[in-house]
C-alpha cells in the first residue's frame, strides 16, 4: 500500500448524535484502517460518584446514559445489595417485579430508538420516523409509570422508588397489544426487504471467533452465535422466573444484529405480560439504613450489552470505590475488524450497528494540549509516574 | 422586520451541538422532528454543518474537550447565530458542577439566547422554547 487517505469522521458529523471521532484509512473505496477516538462525552461520574452518598448515586448514573437510563442505577443498586447480601435477600418481591417490568419497557425502547437510527443510516427515513413514533406509546408508559419521559428513577438501594399503580395495568397491557402489530410490520418490512437485505446482509461481518477475541456483549454477540446473556446467566430481577429465548443468530453480519434486536422486542414485550400476571402484593422497598464495610458486582443485561458495576463501601455512607463498565466499551472496539475491509459506505452503518451509545463509554480523558499531539501507551504513563516520583523525592531531599 | 429577519424566524435550521450529554437530550430534540411532533411543519430542519445553521442547540455540560469544539463551531456559524442551552446539564451544570472534566458552563463559552430547562426537557418544552426565541428575535427587531 503506497498512499493512504484518510477520511475522518465527525467529531460533529450529520451522522451521529454524539461527538465521537472515527478515522477511516481508505485504499480507493476500501476501509484498511480505523481509528476510533473517544474522549468528548467524559463527565468523571466514578469520582463524581465517590462524593455522593449512596442514595444519590443512583440518580447520577441515570445521566450515564440516557437510552439505558435503567441498567446503570439497577446494575449499581445491585452491587450495593450484593455488599447487604444478594438482591433477592434485601429487595421485597413486588420490587423485583417492578425492576424486570422498567427493565424490558427501556429494551423496548432502545431497541426502537436503534432499528429507527439504522433505518436513518442506510437512507430509510421512513423506517427512522415510523420507528420513532411506535416509540412514542413506550415514552408514554414511562411517563404514566415513574414520571418522566427518560430518566426514570425507579432503583433505590432495597428496593424501587414508585410503585405500579393499579388502574396503570390494563393501559400498559393495551400498549403493549398495539405493539406488538407494529413490530409485526416492522419484521415484514426490514426482514422482508429486498433493499435492506442488499445492504445489510454480509455487511460488517464479526464472526463467532471475533466476538470472542474482541470481548462483544449482548446484541453484537448474540447476533454472532454467542449464547450469552446475562438475564440467564446470572438471573437478576425475577428474569428466572419467566419463560422467555435467549435470541441468537449465526451469520454475525449487521442484517442478524437487526435480526435479534426485532425479534428481542417480542421477547420483552412476553416478559412484561408475565410479570404483570404475577405482580405480587406487597411492599416495595426494604427501607435500608446502613451499608455495611465490603464490596459487591452487579451485572445487568442493557440493551447494548452486559453493563457492570462494582462498589466498594467502607462503612461511611459514600462508596469509596465505585467502578463502571459499559456494554459499548467492548462493542466500539469490535468495529476494527467489522468495519475494516468494507467499503467507505458501508461503513456508516457498520459502525452504527453496534448501537455504539459513548456516553456510556468514557470513563477516562486524555487531553493534547496545543498542537503538541501525544498518544500515551502504558510505558509513557509508567515513565510519566516515575518522574513524579523522581520530582518528588528531589523536592524533599531539598527540603531536607 | 427586515427582509432578512422575516425569512430567518420563518425556517429556522436547527444543528445540535451535543458537548458531552447523556444522550438524552439529544434523543428528545430528534424526538421533536418525529412524527409525535413534527417541528418541521414549522420550517426547522435539522442541518447537518454547523455552517448551514441558525440555531445551534446545546446540550451536555462541556468538558476540555467539546469547550474547543464548541467555540469553533460557534465561530463558524454564519451570523446571526442563535443559541439555545437545552437540558438543566447545558444551563447550570446540575451535579457535574463539581466534576474535574467541567470547566464552565455553556454560557461561559458562546452567549445564549435561551435557556430550556429539564432533565430532559420534553419536546413540547423545546419547542415553547424555540418559540419564545422567535418572539425574543422578532420583538428585540421591532425595538430598534
Amino acid at each position: 500500500m503506497s498512499h493512504k487517505i484518510v477520511i475522518p469522521i465527525g467529531p460533529y458529523h450529520p451522522l451521529q448524535e454524539e461527538p465521537e471521532f472515527f478515522r477511516l484509512y481508505v485504499d480507493g473505496e476500501k476501509v484498511v484502517d480505523i481509528d476510533i477516538v473517544i474522549g468528548y462525552m467524559h463527565r468523571g461520574i466514578e469520582e463524581l460518584s465517590e462524593h455522593n452518598h449512596f442514595d444519590q448515586v443512583p440518580f447520577l448514573v441515570e445521566r450515564i446514559c440516557g437510552i439505558c437510563s435503567h441498567s446503570h442505577p439497577n446494575a449499581y443498586v445491585l452491587a450495593v445489595e450484593d455488599i447487604l447480601g444478594g438482591e433477592r435477600n434485601v429487595v421485597p418481591e413486588r420490587a423485583l417485579y417492578i425492576r424486570t417490568i422498567i427493565d424490558e419497557m427501556q429494551r423496548i425502547h432502545s431497541h426502537l430508538l436503534w432499528l429507527g437510527l439504522a433505518g436513518h443510516f442506510i437512507g430509510y427515513n421512513t423506517v427512522w420516523m415510523w420507528a420513532w413514533r411506535y416509540r412514542e406509546p413506550i415514552l408514554d408508559m414511562f411517563e404514566m409509570i415513574t414520571g418522566n419521559r427518560q430518566h426514570y428513577a425507579m432503583c433505590k438501594v432495597g428496593g424501587v422508588r414508585r410503585d405500579i399503580r393499579p388502574q396503570d395495568i390494563p393501559i400498559l397491557r393495551k400498549a403493549l397489544d398495539e405493539l406488538v402489530p407494529v413490530i409485526d410490520m416492522f419484521k415484514g418490512a426490514v426482514m422482508d426487504d429486498p433493499v435492506i437485505q442488499a445492504r445489510l446482509k454480509g455487511i460488517g461481518i464479526l464472526n463467532r471467533q471475533q466476538a470472542i477475541d474482541w470481548c462483544a456483549v449482548g446484541p453484537t454477540a448474540r447476533a454472532a452465535g454467542l449464547d450469552i446473556d446475562v438475564r440467564r446467566d446470572e438471573p437478576y430481577g425475577v428474569t428466572d422466573r419467566l419463560k422467555w429465548n435467549v435470541i441468537i443468530e449465526k451469520d454475525g453480519d449487521i442484517f442478524a444484529k437487526t435480526k435479534v434486536r426485532i425479534l428481542e422486542l417480542y421477547e420483552s414485550i412476553n416478559m412484561i405480560r408475565q410479570c404483570l400476571d404475577k405482580l405480587p402484593e406487597g411492599p416495595i422497598d426494604a427501607d435500608i439504613k446502613d451499608i455495611p464495610p465490603g464490596e459487591g458486582i452487579g451485572r445487568v443485561e442493557a440493551p447494548r450489552g452486559e453493563c457492570f458495576h462494582y462498589v466498594r463501601a467502607d462503612g461511611t455512607n459514600r462508596p469509596i470505590r465505585h467502578k463502571i463498565r459499559a456494554p459499548s466499551y467492548m462493542n466500539v472496539a469490535s468495529n476494527k475488524v467489522a468495519a475494516v475491509g468494507g467499503t467507505i459506505s458501508d461503513a456508516a452503518i457498520t459502525l452504527a450497528a453496534v448501537d455504539p451509545c459513548y456516553c456510556c463509554t468514557e470513563r477516562t480523558a486524555v487531553l493534547e494540549k496545543g498542537s503538541e499531539k501525544k498518544i500515551m501507551n502504558g510505558f509513557d504513563l509508567i515513565k510519566l509516574s516515575q518522574e513524579k516520583t523522581e520530582k518528588i523525592r528531589n523536592n524533599k531531599d531539598n527540603r531536607d | 422586520m427586515n427582509l432578512k429577519l422575516r425569512a430567518l424566524t420563518k425556517s429556522l435550521w436547527v444543528f445540535h451541538a451535543a458537548t458531552s450529554p447523556c444522550n438524552n437530550c439529544d434523543i428528545e430534540i430528534l424526538d421533536a422532528l418525529t412524527p409525535r411532533h413534527d417541528i418541521e411543519r414549522f420550517g426547522m430542519v435539522l442541518a447537518g454543518s454547523v455552517r448551514h445553521a441558525d440555531v445551534l442547540l446545546v446540550t451536555g455540560v462541556p468538558n476540555y474537550k467539546t469547550k474547543e469544539r464548541l467555540k469553533k463551531l460557534y465561530s463558524q456559524a454564519p451570523k446571526p447565530c442563535l443559541v439555545a442551552a437545552i437540558g438543566n446539564c447545558a444551563c447550570g451544570r446540575i451535579m457535574f458542577k463539581d466534576s474535574y472534566n467541567s470547566p464552565c458552563p455553556v454560557d461561559e463559552i458562546v452567549p445564549v439566547d435561551v435557556y430550556i430547562s429539564g432533565c430532559p426537557p420534553k419536546p413540547e418544552a423545546i419547542i415553547a422554547g424555540v418559540v419564545k426565541l422567535i418572539n425574543k428575535v422578532t420583538s428585540s427587531a421591532k425595538g430598534t
